[in-house]
């Protein structure tokens, strides 16, 4: 009993203290997104690396979701032969919920754990003292690029995945359930209103930010070689998982109970 | 002028530095020798404030780095350059933005002269001509020559040097000892040297200070250096595998 009261007193105080640094570190990064000089090159270039180079990738997986979302609500749709309602469903379940989660996992997965590696390895081979030494703080060098990057490209990325998650939907109706192409579309649009896409992007924008501050909390405090990297990368990976799945859930709560 | 008072540092249970005071004069170099593991990089790190005291004052040109605020704390930070170990190249830029990062961030010089204070750093350490390689396309020695024409860039006041002859081959060491000295004496910047290559601090130093324990227990020229009755340091200086500094081990074992 003892024993267990021990290590959770450990683990609270370990999560006490990772929330204390993330909170310290977004407090630092609000102040330095607004002290001059201001570099827009570099956040053009995490702009680049965060939402032009992620393109392919959520292309190919918000495609696939489109047309399993359409396959599996046809599944019950059709035995009510409400075919045309799976445009509604595959628009609404897109752009208040997959659109921004799947984007946010596969952002988190790809850019959160090279961000991870990137400033871990920088970390441990004395780069970030470096920095320092050169005068340059690293939250504004390294933290605000990648933080601005993350909040527009995520949102707009969202947008992009939730076009090609609706066009999914729409391939598997129009050409493997007879729907017409005009019905499909019609539906679609009458469907969605302007709450419903907003919502998604308050999400998204939210999830940008988490991203962007978890993985470069866990790069600053790496602390061992090549290993300490790898366990590190792991664990931003998990962490922004978890918390995107739990923002995700208080948003959606949120936007159903209070602005319904 | 540096001037180290008191200055205790630990890292958990670990207490690296204890109540360690040093003056290095303006002009001078300064080597700090001891073994690997022993607080010397600490104790340099902290002449930048890149880690803060647990305990004493570091002062730099009179002024009290605690007390600096952010903006005189970078103005003092472009003063003193800090060659690191490893050179601590920032891998995602080429040789000459690294060697021109601080003036690239912080001065408002027109390309032409920054291209020509790039080259110019670079001549200084014998690698002119290489700007526009990335630091993975050098070598050990070349990446430590790289950091040094780095901290050059900016034309420091105060150069201080992490272990600069610590994993290159003799020659480049030799190499390595004469931009120091040459620095030294042409520019007359102060310097402070870390490192356990005796043959490296009797080249350089104009005083050598000796951390064990997280003290410094001696102080001198090269020549009293040399001739110390100093057990730790005698053992130390000439490399004896056995002594005090390792009798506690040979008791052990």
């Amino acid at each position: 009993m003892k024993k267990f009261i021990i290590l959770l007193g450990a683990r609270v105080l370990s999560l006490l203290y990772f929330l204390g640094g993330l909170s310290y570190l977004a407090a630092q990064t609000f102040y330095w997104i607004f002290i001059p000089p201001f570099k827009k090159e570099r956040t053009f270039e995490q702009c680049k690396k965060v939402g032009v180079d992620s393109l392919a990738i959520v292309s190919l997986i918000a495609f696939f979701i489109g047309i399993i979302m359409a396959l599996q609500t046809a599944y019950q749709m059709q035995k009510l032969g409400s075919e045309m309602y799976i445009a509604s469903i595959v628009a609404l379940s897109m752009v208040r919920e997959f659109g921004p989660v799947i984007t946010a996992l596969i952002v988190a997965g790809r850019v959160g754990a090279s961000i991870t590696a990137e400033i871990g390895s920088m970390q441990v081979t004395e780069q970030i003292d470096a920095l320092q030494t050169l005068a340059t703080n690293p939250v504004k060098y390294l933290v605000v690029p990648r933080f601005l990057a993350l909040a527009i490209m995520a949102p707009i990325l969202t947008l992009y995945s939730n076009i090609i998650g609706i066009f999914g939907g729409y391939l598997i109706c129009v050409y493997k359930l007879g729907v017409s192409s005009g019905l499909y579309r019609h539906i679609t649009f009458s469907a969605l209103v302007y709450k419903d896409l907003f919502t998604g992007l308050i999400k998204a924008l939210s999830f940008g930010m988490i991203i962007a501050l978890v993985s470069c909390y866990e790069g600053f405090n790496v602390e061992g070689g090549a290993e300490g990297v790898g366990k590190a990368t792991a664990r931003a990976v998990v962490t922004m998982f978890i918390l995107i799945i739990a923002f995700d859930c208080l948003f959606t709560a949120l936007f159903y109970f209070i602005f319904p | 002028m540096i001037e180290i008072k008191g200055v205790s540092k630990s890292f958990g249970t670990h207490k690296v530095l204890d109540n360690v005071s040093l003056k290095i004069d303006k002009g001078t170099t300064c080597v700090i020798i001891g073994r690997s593991g022993c607080g010397k990089s600490v104790l340099l790190k902290h002449i930048v404030r890149v880690l803060l005291p647990d305990k004493g004052k570091v002062y730099v040109d009179g002024k009290d780095l605690d007390a600096l605020n952010e903006k005189e704390l970078d103005k003092l930070r472009l003063k003193i350059g800090l060659v690191f170990q490893g050179g601590a190249l920032f891998d995602s830029l080429t040789v000459g933005e690294n060697v021109g990062f601080g003036l690239i961030e912080h001065d408002k010089i027109s390309k032409k002269e920054l291209l020509e204070r790039i080259e110019e750093s670079l001549c200084l350490v014998n690698l002119c001509g290489i700007g526009n390689l990335m630091p993975s396309e050098l070598s050990g020695g070349m990446k430590k020559r790289v950091a040094l024409a780095r901290a050059l860039c900016v034309k420091p006041d105060i150069i201080l040097y992490d272990e600069p002859t610590t994993g290159v081959d003799p020659i480049t060491a030799d190499s390595i000892n004469e931009l120091i000295k040459g620095l030294h004496d042409k520019l007359k910047v102060t310097s402070v040297v870390v490192t356990h290559d005796m043959k490296s601090a009797y080249m350089v130093a104009d005083k050598i200070s000796m951390l064990y324990q997280g003290k410094i227990i001696a102080e001198g020229t090269p020549e009293e250096i040399q001739k110390t009755e100093h057990p730790v340091v005698h053992q130390f200086i000439n490399g004896l595998a056995h002594g005090p500094i390792t009798e506690t081990l040979d008791n052990f074992r």
